[in-house]
Parts: C-alpha cells; sequence; structure tokens
C-alpha cells in the first residue's frame, strides 16, 4: 500500500523544526511501524537525503524506547503497545500518517523525532531505588510478601519509563511514572524503609523538571504500553500525603 | 511540609480538599432550595431566614467565600502551570480516549463561575445588601425576608433567567461527574474497587444536584407560564 506521511523534521534541540512531506509506495501490512520508517529511511539515503531520525532499540515491546506521537496518540492506535508493536495493517492504502515527538518541557527534542528522556532518569536519582544492600537472593518465604503486595508491585513494575504518560497527558504530567515507582518500592519489604522520602523527593523532582501536575483524565493509563493504572497514582498520592505530614525534611 | 504548598500534589490536595467542601456546600444548598417546590412559599421563607439570621452561618459565610475563592486561585494557577509543561503544542489534537470533561475542568469551572457571579446578583446581594420585601405569618410579630417572591418573580417575569439557571446546572453537572472522583483520588481515597464506585456516585451526585437545581427554574416555568 502507499501512505502519505507527514513528519516532524528538526535539525538540532535549538534549531526551528517543520513538518516535511514524504510518499512512501510498497508498505506491506505486515510491517511494524518502525519497519516502515526503515523502508522511509532507505528510500532516503538512496535518493541522497537525510534519513529521519528516530529511536528505537530492542523492538519487541520492552525497551520503551520508540516514543513516536502518531496521529495524535502516543505509540499510534492500538492499546498497550509500543510503536514497535504497531503494525501497518493498523493504516489502509493512502492513509496519511502524521508523526511527533513526546512534546513535554520536560521531554526536550533532540533531533526530528527522537526527545531526551534524561529527565526520567533524573527522578530516578532523587529516590527510585534501595540504599539498603539487600545481599544475596534470600531463601523463598524467609521475607513474608503478601501475594496482593507482590502481584501490585509486579503490575507497578512493568512500567519501562517509556514517556507516553507525559506524551498523552494535556498537562505533560509524568504522575503514572513516579506513582509506579513509588509504588513499586513502597509495597515491598526492602523499598518501604526509604518510602516517605523517595515519595517526597521524587515529586520534587518531577516538580523541578517543568512535568505538570495530574488533574486525573486518566489519559495516561489509556496510553500506557503496559497498562499501569491511575490506581497507582492514588498509592502515590496515600504515600505523599502521608509521607509530607510526618517527615521532617 | 513547607514544600507541601508548592509541590503539585500539594496544590492539588487544596483543590481536593475545597472541591469536597463546596460539594458539601451545594448539598445543603439544594436541600433548603428544594422547600421552594412545596407550599406557597411559608416554608421556604422560614428556612431561608433560619439560615441568613443562624449564628452559626455568620461563621460558614466567609469560609465558604474562602473555600471558593481558594479553589479558583489553585485552579487558575495549576491550569497556568500546566499548560507551561507543553510548551510546544501537538499538530494533531489528541486522541486518547478520556472523558471531555476532566480535559476541560476549568472551561466548565470558568462557565460556572460567570454563572456565580450571575446568581450572586440576583439574590445573594439582594437580600444581603438590597431592598426586600418583609412578610410575616404570625400577624406582624416576626417579619421576614420575602425570599420567595423574590426567588420565583426571578423564575416567572423573566424566562432567559431560567435558561441561564439550567445551563448553569448543566456546566455543574459536567464539572462535577469528574470532579468528584478526582477529589478522592487526588486525597488517596482511591483503588482498584473504589475507582469504579466512586464514578458511579459521581454520576448520582452530579444528577441529584444539577438536575435538583435545573428542576427548579423550570418548576416555576410551567407553575406560572403555563
Amino acid at each position: 500500500m502507499k501512505i502519505k506521511l507527514n513528519i516532524w523534521k528538526q535539525e538540532n534541540p535549538k534549531a526551528k523544526g517543520r513538518f516535511e512531506k514524504f510518499e512512501l509506495d510498497g508498505v506491506a501490512e505486515e510491517m511494524s511501524f518502525l519497519e516502515m520508517l526503515d523502508s522511509l529511511n532507505e528510500k532516503l539515503i538512496k535518493e541522497g537525503q537525510i534519513p529521519v531520525a528516530f529511536e528505537h532499540d530492542c523492538r519487541e515491546g520492552i525497551c520503551g524506547s520508540c516514543g513516536l506521537y502518531i496521529n495524535g496518540r502516543p505509540h499510534g492506535p492500538g492499546d498497550e503497545i509500543g510503536t514497535c508493536q504497531l503494525h501497518m495493517r493498523a493504516f489502509k492504502d493512502g492513509d496519511s500518517i502524521t508523526i511527533e515527538p513526546w512534546r513535554a518541557k520536560g521531554f526536550p527534542v533532540i533531533k526530528d523525532l527522537i526527545v531526551d528522556r534524561n529527565a526520567f532518569d533524573k527522578i530516578m536519582s532523587a529516590g527510585g531505588f534501595v540504599s539498603v544492600d539487600t545481599g544475596q537472593a534470600a531463601d523463598g518465604n524467609a521475607i513474608l510478601i503478601s501475594k496482593i503486595a507482590a502481584d501490585k508491585a509486579f503490575d507497578a513494575a512493568a512500567c519501562i519509563g517509556c514517556g507516553a504518560c507525559v506524551a498523552a497527558c494535556k498537562n505533560s504530567s509524568a504522575t503514572l511514572f513516579v506513582a509506579a515507582k513509588v509504588s513499586q518500592l513502597a509495597l515491598l519489604p526492602q523499598g518501604k524503609v526509604e518510602a516517605k522520602r523517595r515519595a517526597l523527593n521524587m515529586i520534587a523532582k518531577m516538580d523541578e523538571l517543568g512535568f505538570g501536575s495530574c488533574t486525573n483524565t486518566g489519559a495516561c493509563e489509556a496510553e500506557c504500553p503496559k497498562g499501569i493504572s491511575i490506581d497507582y497514582i492514588a498509592m502515590l498520592n496515600r504515600e505523599y500525603l502521608c509521607a509530607s505530614f510526618s517527615e521532617a525534611e | 511540609m513547607s514544600k507541601f504548598f508548592t509541590s503539585s500534589i500539594g496544590q492539588k490536595f487544596f483543590m481536593s480538599i475545597t472541591g469536597l467542601f463546596l460539594m458539601l456546600f451545594l448539598l445543603v444548598h439544594l436541600t433548603i432550595n428544594s422547600l421552594l417546590l412545596f407550599g406557597d412559599g411559608e416554608i421556604f421563607n422560614m428556612a431561608a431566614n433560619f439560615m441568613s439570621s443562624n449564628p452559626i452561618m455568620k461563621v460558614i459565610e466567609p469560609v465558604l467565600a474562602i473555600g471558593f475563592i481558594l479553589h479558583i486561585f489553585y485552579a487558575s494557577y495549576i491550569t497556568l502551570k500546566n499548560m507551561m509543561a507543553r510548551p510546544f503544542k501537538y499538530k494533531v489534537a489528541n486522541k486518547t480516549d478520556a472523558s471531555w470533561a476532566s480535559k476541560n475542568m476549568y472551561i466548565l469551572g470558568g462557565v460556572i463561575f460567570i454563572f456565580l457571579v450571575i446568581h450572586l446578583a440576583n439574590f445573594f446581594w439582594k437580600i444581603k445588601f438590597g431592598t426586600i420585601a418583609s412578610i410575616s405569618y404570625d400577624g406582624g410579630e416576626t417579619e421576614l425576608h420575602d425570599v420567595y417572591s423574590l426567588v420565583s418573580g426571578v423564575f416567572k417575569i423573566w424566562w432567559w433567567y431560567d435558561v441561564i439557571y439550567i445551563v448553569g446546572a448543566i456546566f455543574l453537572f459536567l464539572h462535577l461527574t469528574h470532579g468528584f472522583w478526582s477529589a478522592f483520588q487526588t486525597i488517596g481515597w482511591d483503588n482498584d474497587k473504589w475507582i469504579y464506585r466512586l464514578k458511579i456516585i459521581s454520576y448520582i451526585y452530579a444528577i441529584i444536584v444539577a438536575g435538583g437545581f435545573a428542576f427548579i427554574p423550570l418548576f416555576f416555568l410551567i407553575k406560572y407560564a403555563i
């Protein structure tokens, strides 16, 4: 099939970007969206043009690097998928597709469709870890963890830090990301020790980096490739409020 | 604790608390107003005069005003800050599945604020600072403000006020469908089970409150115009 592409092109972080139109023929419906972009780039290289810069790594939905805003949705049409898991069968012959980078103050564009998601690393450095030495793998049942807590922590741990929550949120809020990380660690005995300080520090860092606040639209949950629920945001709010009222700064 | 007031969650906490307080007020307000529907105004006038002369209300009134001011102030501040979090907008409007009301709370609130100004000018201002007819139900021993005639007068003489009040109620309905459960989510009273319950209660609450407020002008319109 033949598709029309409208892609954001920007030389460098400081340059003024613009949309550029491309036409691509011979797109097979079994191609992934990234393979379609690969074939576009091969064509551009053959024609002596500069290829479109986009981020990708594992191409199996676990690295979270292929963040593209496709026709008004992070990772394009479809639920709980990365762009690498989006296939061209989701589009029809003659469709026009607009591809934009994540737009957020916290995610500046590096080049074309690639954004700098270093802000997430900074938020993690502010408290998304366990600083006690947990030693060797403990014997099974040596540390008692309820099945409910284990399941919830595991679901939160599914967050791959792709930034789709920020991209989908009308406030560019990273609350779902922070909620997943704070909840995952707060639910487990090793992480519980620092739970209060973690919630305070990670939110402070998120605010400092220019992300917005959560207004509970649920857009993040709808676009999360790992289906992380906004229940974790309620959990984060609980953690944060309790920490604010009890932890001395 | 000092950072709490400036943090994103802290500011939302104040939105939530003031919102919950205002929602409680709406229930009290509607309860009193529903007396308009019964009798020829005696019950409503008694209740309205009790509310305005009650010493507790002297304390509640400024608290209520502060509640409104804080809710509006924080909403404006948060909305502005959230808009700044995306300095460069998307070309294609977001198509993510999220309720329209949740994404337009500030616009809905803005319309409700305009309504509030009209509403205060219609009744509150006249009762508090203007001249209002008196009425007595015990042969002239106690004189009461005839609030019933004021209210019914507005609704039966000027039909566009009925329209304004009904439109106001519709915007309030949309604002409450998101505001109610969202307030609980923000204070952390939510989980995978409660989210469904809270969303259902939101709709029930919004239908009762907005439906009730919209019914009163309709009632007068039907009672006197037809």
